[in-house]
């Protein structure tokens, strides 16, 4: 990592600094929530990675796809649940590669997404834009859920340089790669890591096609 | 079914001791460098990219000043959000000309071929890649699209990327990523009557559900699958994303070998033995260990037939759709709000359910042999009155096929549509949607909430169970037409 620099085209890492991320949580009781419901198909036809927020689960915040028409029972219409933190049903992600999804979820002002399961390209495409997925028992997201029924302000902690989620009163570890975390730390990107060994890529390549000439 | 985990599961980034899998014998042969305590950097052999999601991909190079490092490993068409009729005109949809508009600039800019509308080879990516000879036994394959899987049915490592990893792989050729665990799923016996490839990946999803084989890259095995054709192997592949997993791959063989001989970009004279042999070897050893094997009985697949909103929910035709006392509590509350959706009841049947549309295309089913197996089923008959039929063939040269065969003469006798290709009403991205509240059969892949238009409801079907939809209006089972 040594020779990687600061990111300076994606969002900053919200963990750069202390490692830290406290906020009062948004919970998605819903599970196998697929990235079409994140954001349709019909919405990705912009060229940029900006204003994907606005989209952010439509058809399950609009009546008819009227932005003039909440649905008032979803949770994102409602004032009372804010924060940093959107907290989901497991198997969070599945389905279409879109990276739009992480785009949406980030763009919408969401800095970490807590489950008891990921689908494995949402948790690459959150990583690759320093949005935390953070795994968690089905056990501990349930005593969440809860909390935040009791109280809406509930503070939520995630420390990522502890690798640890806490509610008041209860906390659980969570894991991520260590180089991982050290990009969100810091904010670093795959592709700097790359570029930066590009000498060994081409070292490789050219071994392989001595190998196949 | 039945499964088993291996010991092997705790050592979860080694790759098992003893003879080799097909897997790690081509993992091993890419890896650039392996980081200590993280990923490995995987080197890259074909990078195929569609309009979607590349533009951020190119814009983030030209933020950084960066060229595409190989564009002669990287192939482009546009396929998702393009019309599937009159396509000598200009898209009308603003968004999405400027979109297709972009990808040619882009492919102009950095030397990427690009098989665009109105090219002979364009068409939807995971067709044009086999069919061409440009995805290959051996290979490391990537695009942004979770159905890259469809390639593995080659024997390659084949898997969707996101657009910062479509970006990765367009600047250095390579990608950060973990070692996945491996499964073994094995499909054995004879197949029945009536059932296709389709209903085999979907009797394996309703099995081990959508979220089952996240964190496993799969290998499929066994005589049943042994015995089928390239065409329908890739069926198999395509859908392993929806049970979660990275990618699906099926060892070469001499039907590979065939399939692949004398196509347009597979090694030339000279160098088609040599390459024969390497891919000969691309098979998992017999003391190979996996970190999970699943058997599968294939005198036990009926044809299938999807009721839920993920593609996990799926029964035999003749089978009902599970009572709420059968769904764990857990579940119930996603359970029915699903069935909801859909429109369905607990416990009830959807044989003799009334359909309104049927779509015949996408990647999973789009290829001659599907248009040959509808068309088969379809000769001499008329479709349902109140239907409407929409047949997308997957690429202009499967179209051309099509139409050398007289399979267009079929569709058009029958009232089917047949359209120009692209991915159509698979996704509701472009113009090819389905109406709210609307019935579908598709020999799609995803039958989530919206997938093919706001509201819109989805029973996935394979063409065979799609065709009898189209004729008698209803769902239906092929094998009462036998």
């Amino acid at each position: 990592m040594s020779n990687a620099k600061e990111n300076k085209q994606s969002a900053k890492s919200p963990f750069i600094g202390s490692g830290k991320l406290v906020s009062s949580a948004v919970p998605l009781n819903i599970e196998n929530i697929d990235t079409d419901q994140i954001i349709p198909a019909r919405f990705l036809k912009a060229t940029s990675r900006e204003g994907f927020g606005k989209n952010l689960f439509r058809d399950w915040r609009y009546e008819n796809d009227d932005e003039t028409k909440p649905k008032k029972d979803f949770v994102l219409n409602n004032p009372t649940y804010k924060g940093r933190i959107l907290v989901t049903g497991r198997n969070f992600g599945c389905g279409s590669s879109r990276e739009h999804a992480a785009w949406a979820i980030k763009d919408y002002g969401f800095d970490v997404v807590v489950s008891s399961f990921f689908a494995d390209i949402f948790k690459n495409n959150a990583l690759n834009n320093f949005l935390l997925p953070v795994q968690v028992t089905e056990d501990f997201l349930k005593e969440i859920f809860k909390a935040i029924e009791q109280d809406p302000n509930t503070p939520i902690e995630i420390n990522l340089q502890e690798e640890m989620i806490s509610l008041p009163g209860a906390s659980q570890n969570f894991s991520i790669n260590a180089y991982k975390k050290t990009c969100l730390l810091n904010g670093y990107d795959d592709i700097d890591y790359l570029l930066s060994i590009k000498n060994e890529i081409e070292a490789f390549e050219a071994q392989r096609n001595a190998v196949h000439a | 079914m039945s499964d088993s985990t291996s010991n092997n599961e705790t050592f979860k980034n080694a790759p098992a001791k003893g003879g080799k899998t097909l897997f790690d014998k081509i993992w091993e042969k890419h890896i650039v460098k392996q980081i200590e305590g993280g990923p490995a950097v995987l080197y890259i052999d074909k990078h195929f990219i569609h309009e979607v999601t590349s533009p951020q991909a190119f814009k983030g190079l030209e933020q950084r000043g960066l060229k595409v490092l190989r564009p002669q490993q990287v192939v482009a068409t546009a396929d998702h959000n393009v019309p599937t009729v009159h396509q000598h005109l200009p898209i009308k949809d603003e968004l999405s000309r400027l979109q297709v508009q972009q990808l040619i600039e882009n492919c102009k800019n950095h030397n990427i071929e690009l098989y665009g509308l109105g090219h002979p080879f364009q068409g939807i990516v995971h067709v044009i890649g086999p069919e061409l000879g440009i995805t290959q036994p051996g290979m490391t394959i990537v695009c942004g699209d979770s159905h890259t899987s469809t390639h593995g049915a080659f024997g390659a490592i084949a898997f969707g990327i996101g657009t910062s990893e479509v970006e990765m792989v367009l600047a250095t050729q390579c990608l950060m990523q973990t070692r996945p665990k491996l499964m073994r799923i094995n499909v054995e016996g004879q197949l029945n009557k009536g059932v296709v490839s389709k209903d085999i990946i979907l009797y394996i999803i309703s099995k081990i559900s959508a979220s089952g084989a996240t964190g496993y890259f799969v290998e499929y095995a066994g005589s049943a699958i042994r015995s089928l054709s390239m065409e329908a192997r890739m069926t198999i592949c395509n859908m392993s994303i929806e049970m979660g997993a990275r990618g699906g791959m099926i060892a070469p063989d001499e039907i590979t070998f065939e399939y692949m001989k004398g196509r347009l970009f597979a090694p030339g004279n000279g160098q088609w033995e040599k390459k024969l042999e390497e891919w000969k070897q691309l098979y998992s050893d017999a003391d190979a260990v996996f970190d999970k094997e699943i058997h599968i009985n294939a005198a036990d697949i009926e044809p299938m037939i999807t009721y839920g909103t993920n593609p996990g929910m799926g029964i035999s035709i003749t089978g009902t759709i599970p009572s709420e006392k059968d769904i764990d509590e857990k579940e119930k509350p996603s359970f029915l709000k699903s069935l909801n959706y859909m429109g369905l009841e607990p416990g009830s049947r959807i044989k003799g359910k009334k359909v309104d549309y049927v779509f015949i295309g996408s990647c999973t089913n789009s290829r001659i042999e599907d248009l040959r197996l509808v068309a088969s089923f379809v000769k001499g008959k008329k479709k349902a009155k109140d239907v409407e039929v929409w047949v997308v063939p997957g690429s202009r040269q499967v179209e051309k096929q099509a139409r050398e065969e007289g399979i267009d003469k079929i569709f058009e006798e029958a009232g089917f549509q047949l359209r120009q290709p692209g991915c159509s009403a698979c996704l509701g991205m472009n113009e090819d949607k389905i109406p709210a509240g609307k019935y579908c059969i598709s020999t799609s892949n995803r039958n989530f909430e919206g997938r093919q238009g706001p509201n819109a409801r989805t029973f996935l079907a394979s063409p065979l169970t799609a065709a009898v939809a189209a004729i008698t209006g209803e769902v239906g089972d092929v094998r009462e037409f036998f």
